[in-house]
């Protein structure tokens, strides 16, 4: 089967008044359609360039990808953004659905969808107030339904819920690994968090400090769906943690040095 | 379920109470500072000029301000000098200011346009509109358009300058998002562009307004035989003291009533904030 997305030796360099900067050193993955791939790597080593790169915000420096297209209707990706990337001045209904008005979709299919994903996200209530009435749960629930309700070939999450507390993020989690699954998106997300990389993802690509490269990744086969107790409880999810950990503590200490 | 005393003094929601009333007395007392210092200049005028304290031909009391406008309101003149120059006023600041808004949101959305007009702002905004005047009644006539034109160029610079800001100070994730989920150029314009500057345009749009109230008056007074400026010039250089403080009276007015009516708008159309 051919992957869904692949990329190919792809090289970024920031080069500013003589100085230049390898962000990104010859990354290469393949990604399968429908897996959950999630990044981990420390502060710094290039995640969210390779998501920008994808997302088109970013042009490589060299090397290239390829984002297999299913439908010829759908755009290529949609991307939920660390954090503020709700607009203020739109509502929660017009945030959810400015891609499809982006892309001139018929206004009854707008409707429709912009709905179905408000009350996924439980935010149809609140479907005509403006983002600053919303607590940060809110509003990332907001992006998320922006980007599944675009319904693209990929879907990029940048860090989604890193700035939300502990409780909200266990919800959310769970909210966005039911909406997944009934749309079985390929999903490219990244963490720093090991307990979500873990819980979410079907396969998690570990990366060494700047200059970022792929150098390891881990299958997380756990039966689906899940919950956070059973990943806990799991001896081999343990091993996994315990691994992450060391790596992401190795590569820390290479960085410094 | 336990009997409770509540003693009154230490009952929490009674202490919340008393705290929320004491500070409604403070806003009600900020409220009443803010009305009573026009009040009390108005009274100290009167006494003094009254008193004769002050000279009542140059500062004559308000009362009797208000007597000369009701009767010059009875001769109707007034109201045709109140009406032209609001005319030049309004065409003046829609001619000046949708230009500048359209402008404004090209030049901030796309860098070569703003970085090849910006020296060409910059250079022209020192100009009082108004030492132009003459050049401006050798291009257009001695009649109402060369008005309302000076009027449009004084509004012109602080609403483009603004919106510039407003648009180059939107968060550079809007755009990104906007980019994302393929916007194309006419909704970067109205999507994210002009919502996005509109708080700062508006703030340039309240300096517009301040600016052509100064403009008419001055233009008024140099060259034009109606409006409230040359009520005040004629009524200045005929002695007519009165007279001349009812036209400064009413430009106050306006003023104040513009931006109370701007405000207004400011909300409706930032519902956002
Ligand atoms: N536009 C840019 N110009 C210059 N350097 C950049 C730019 N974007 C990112 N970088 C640098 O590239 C490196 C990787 O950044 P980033 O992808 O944001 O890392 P991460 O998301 O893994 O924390 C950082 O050192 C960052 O400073
Ligand atoms: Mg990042």
């Amino acid at each position: 089967m051919a992957a869904k997305i692949s990329i190919r030796d792809l090289t970024k360099v920031f080069y500013k008044k003589g100085s230049s900067m390898t962000a990104l050193q010859n990354v290469s993955i393949d990604v399968q359609d429908g897996e959950f791939v999630c990044f981990i790597g420390p502060s710094g080593c290039g995640k969210t360039t390779l998501l920008r790169i994808l997302a088109d915000l970013e042009t490589p420096s060299t090397g290239e990808f390829t984002i297999a297209r299913d439908k010829e209707d759908r755009p290529l990706q949609s991307m939920v953004f660390q954090e503020k990337g709700v607009i203020p001045w739109l509502t929660v209904e017009e945030n959810v659905a400015f891609g499809l008005k982006m892309r001139h979709l018929p206004k009854n299919i707008i409707k429709e969808r912009t709905s179905y994903y408000l009350a996924k996200v439980g935010l149809d209530k609140f479907a005509k107030i403006y983002p600053k009435d919303l607590s940060g749960g809110m509003k990332q629930r907001v992006s998320i339904a922006r980007a599944f309700a675009n319904d693209p070939e990929i879907l990029l999450m940048d860090e989604p819920f890193a700035a939300l507390d502990e409780q909200n993020k266990f919800i959310l989690q769970e909210e966005l690994l039911n909406i997944w699954s009934e749309t079985k998106k390929t999903v490219l997300f990244i963490t720093h968090s090991i307990d979500e990389a873990l819980l979410l993802s079907d396969r998690i690509l570990l990366m060494s400090s700047q200059p970022g490269r792929i150098i390891d990744e881990k299958v997380v086969d756990l039966p689906r769906p899940r919950n956070m107790e059973q990943v806990r409880a799991d001896p081999t999810m343990a091993h996994h943690f315990k691994d992450i950990w060391n790596h992401l503590h190795n590569e820390v200490q290479n960085s410094r040095e | 379920m336990r009997e409770k005393h509540i003693d009154p003094i230490h009952d929490p929601i009674a202490v919340e109470q008393e705290d929320w009333r004491k500070r409604q007395i403070r806003n009600r007392f900020k409220q009443v500072l803010t009305i009573s210092s026009p009040i009390f200049i108005l009274l100290l005028w009167e006494f003094l000029s009254r008193t004769d304290l002050i000279d009542a031909r140059f500062f004559p009391p308000p009362t009797k301000i208000v007597g000369t406008f009701l009767m010059m309101g009875t001769s109707g003149e007034l109201f045709s000098h109140i009406g032209i120059s609001l005319y030049r006023i309004f065409a003046g600041f829609l001619l000046g200011v949708i230009p500048a808004i359209i402008l404004g949101l090209i030049m901030g959305l796309y860098s070569p346009i703003r970085h090849f007009l910006s020296p060409l702002i910059m250079a022209l905004m020192p100009i009082p509109t108004l030492a132009l005047l003459p050049i401006i009644i050798i291009i257009f006539g001695v009649g109402e358009v060369s008005k309302v034109v000076t009027i449009a160029g004084s509004v012109f610079f602080p609403v483009i300058i603004n919106t510039v800001a407003g648009v180059v100070n939107i968060d550079r994730i809007y755009l990104d998002v906007a980019k994302n989920y393929g916007a194309d150029s006419k909704n970067f314009f109205f999507k994210i562009a002009l919502p996005g500057s509109l708080p700062v345009m508006l703030e340039g749009i309240q300096m517009g307004q301040a600016i052509a109230l100064l403009t008419i008056v001055a233009a008024e007074m140099m060259g034009a035989n109606s409006g409230i400026g040359y009520l005040i010039w004629t009524s200045y250089k005929a002695f007519l003291l009165q007279e001349m403080y009812v036209g400064l009276v009413l430009i106050s007015f306006f003023g104040f009533l513009f931006s109370l009516i701007l405000r207004g708008f400011q909300n409706k159309l930032l519902p956002w904030r």
